[in-house]
């Protein structure tokens, strides 16, 4: 079957010295959400930009690498065509809608003019089916909050005005750039219920973007685990929680904290994420990695398919099924 | 028994605009609010943005007056202090904010950084570089480093740093806001251990503030629910995850993700929106308008924090004395 999109070797550097993606490999179904995991400087965000083709050229350049996105080779397209799809194939949300909603227009001139640009819809069909939309994603109240000013709303309600926004063209590929860090629990839950409910609905593609191991257990169906950029580990939610083959993904399970584990220390990954000018030489992780040996100094493991049963799990380590850290 | 802190209706309301700002409708951020933390405990404050947690801590530091309310610190009320005593009465009790990068001055190296409260108690120059690197090496920051600007040093380090700059004055009472929020997971683990460690080694007493159930949880032999300035739930750690009574609780808890499931599982269905009950009026229980179980009494009646037993007290009219058995 060909996936939605079909992320392979992709390489970015920024200014040549800051190395921000090393091969990224991924792939993404319809109908999918797909949680990607990692710390903050670890490429998470390089990689929603380059997906969507709002990767800033210069400093930053495409190297090396393929993204297949429904049988198309992204990189190759025009940015006239890159254009064409932002928006209408592939939307975004983001973590501060405040940020990205412009604070001159009504929330429904916003909504509009994508169903404008994008479907050429008349005024009247546009606002339409912006109600159509708004109801969607729960903004109550109909025609008074098209008129609102993005600051009459509140944290949550923006961040629903903003995913409307992104579906309001069907999109096959929604980017959803960690959505709810900047909201309350409640808030939270609430909004998560919502992209779930349209990925049912839409049957769309939803790339989830977090670094929260919780938040995604909560949400997704897949989930890649970054670090450095490279993904270190990929597979189903329930094997990566259950079976972990990284020791990365490993430690940050143990490391967080819960009732459960009061009176016992934490389990802690030593030292900090690599900045993208200062990679390590062989496995990017070794100087943090209890596990790590010689060769995991000199050599940066391949990706390799660990899954049985036609089942997709892999893990880029030297160090699986010969050494294990114990919780 | 005597508590080591208590704080006995502690309210703070903010006034409004305008130049007879009591006519005006004010904030009260934090209301009548009372409990106590044992020597040697952690207290653990939960609540949403905007519930009035930082100023309750702020308050509870006599960073500001409160506007009614005692706060009694180790048998001394606070409030009767003068300026001078209140000031080296605050060497006991520092605070950790949230974001470290706002916390420490971008214009100062760390050494300075560290230095100041030091000047301020009058210690000699050399017995205050002596304090720094003893200070340094306890948080795990190499003294070699001293020299250094805040910039120059991840968010794990400049939060480490902060903790150490906290640790300089000796003090028997730290007010962590938020510690960890800012910080990376894998970082997160890292100064909760150095906090656990920091706390066995000078018997520190804590009062812990996040939005983070879990690591509430984890730390916490007490904690406290806050919802719109007032304490709604205060019980036990374990009492408290395994019968939460408040809905707000309740509902708090079961919104949390967790690995191992939520806290709690959904108990009820949250009041569908559009279906919200008419505005709260001033009399009556804060929460009434997202309150499944409410009814007209609790418009009239406020509820008030009210002990079930095991130590577990409730501001809530709907709970019965006898506790529900999950």
């Amino acid at each position: 079957m060909e996936h939605l999109l079909k992320i392979e070797g992709l390489d970015v550097r920024f200014n040549e010295a800051a190395h921000a993606l090393r091969g990224i490999d991924m792939f993404m179904d319809t109908g999918e959400i797909h949680g990607l995991v990692g710390e903050s400087g670890s490429g998470k965000t390089v990689t929603s930009t380059c997906i969507i083709g709002l990767l800033p050229v210069p400093p930053g350049k495409v190297n090396s690498g393929s993204m297949i996105f429904k049988g198309r080779e992204l990189l190759k397209l025009s940015e006239a065509q890159r254009r064409r799809l932002r928006g209408r194939e592939i939307a975004m949300i983001f973590q501060e809608p405040a940020r990205y909603l412009n604070p001159a227009l009504r929330v429904g001139e916003q909504i509009t003019e994508m169903l404008v640009l994008h479907q050429g819809l008349e005024k009247q069909q546009a606002t339409d089916r912006a109600l159509e939309i708004i109801d969607l994603v729960g903004l109550k109240g109909g025609r008074k909050i098209l008129r609102r000013y993005p600051h009459e709303l509140s944290g949550g309600m923006k961040q629903r005005a903003m995913i409307a926004m992104a579906i309001s063209c069907n999109p096959s590929l929604l980017i959803a750039d960690e959505p709810t860090t900047a909201l309350d629990v409640t808030l939270q839950q609430q909004i998560l219920k919502l992209i779930q409910s349209l990925k049912q609905r839409f049957s769309m593609g939803i790339l989830f973007i977090s670094h929260d191991l919780a938040v995604v257990h909560e949400i997704a169906d897949r989930i890649s685990v970054i670090y450095a950029g490279r993904i270190v580990e990929s597979t189903t939610k329930a094997r990566l929680f259950e079976e972990p083959l990284h020791p990365y993904t490993r430690l940050l399970l143990l490391s967080i904290p819960d009732a459960g584990k009061r009176g016992t220390r934490l389990k802690t990954i030593p030292g900090t994420v690599p900045d993208a000018e200062h990679i390590p030489s062989g496995c990017a992780f070794h100087p943090r990695c209890p596990l790590a040996q010689e060769i995991c100094r000199h050599q940066d493991p391949k990706t390799v398919n660990y899954g049985k049963n036609g089942e997709v799990h892999t893990a880029a380590c030297h160090m699986i099924g010969k050494k294990w850290i114990d919780s | 028994m005597d508590r080591f802190v208590e704080l006995k209706a502690l309210s703070k309301q903010f006034h409004g605009p305008g130049l007879l700002p009591q006519r005006r409708g004010g904030t009260l951020a934090v209301d009548r609010v009372s409990f106590g933390i044992e020597k040697d405990s952690v207290f653990g404050l939960v609540g949403e943005s905007g519930c009035g947690k930082t100023t309750l801590a702020r308050t509870l530091l006599y960073l500001e007056a409160p506007s009614s309310g005692e706060i009694w610190f180790d048998g001394t009320l606070l409030g009767e202090l003068g300026t001078r005593e209140l000031r080296r009465f605050r060497r006991r009790m520092q605070i950790v904010f949230q974001d470290p990068n706002s916390a420490l001055n971008p214009k100062m190296n760390i050494l300075h950084s560290l230095e100041e409260g030091l000047i301020n108690l009058g210690t000699a120059k050399d017995e205050r570089r002596r304090r720094i690197v003893e200070l340094l090496e306890l948080v795990g920051i190499s003294p070699a480093h001293v020299r250094r600007y805040p910039h120059e040093f991840s968010g794990g380090q400049k939060q480490r740093i902060v903790v150490a700059r906290a640790l300089s004055m000796n003090p028997e009472f730290l007010v962590l806001d938020e510690p960890v929020s800012n910080l990376d997971v894998s970082i997160q683990a890292q100064i909760i251990n150095l906090l656990l460690d920091l706390k066995t080694e000078f018997s520190l007493t804590y009062l812990f503030i996040s939005h983070d159930l879990h690591l509430v949880a984890y730390l916490s032999d007490r904690i406290a629910v806050m919802y719109q300035g007032r304490v709604v739930e205060l019980a036990p750690t374990d009492e408290l995850i395994h019968r939460p009574l408040h809905p707000y609780t309740i509902k708090l808890f079961s919104s949390v993700p967790g690995i191992r499931g939520s806290i709690l599982k959904q108990q009820q269905a949250a009041v569908p929106a559009g279906q919200q009950k008419a505005a709260t009026t001033a009399t009556g229980c804060p929460y009434y308008e997202q309150c499944s179980r409410g009814d007209a009494a609790c418009l009239q009646e406020e509820p008030q924090l009210r002990d079930v037993g095991n130590e577990h007290f409730v501001a809530c009219l709907k709970i019965e004395g006898n506790i529900p058995q999950n």
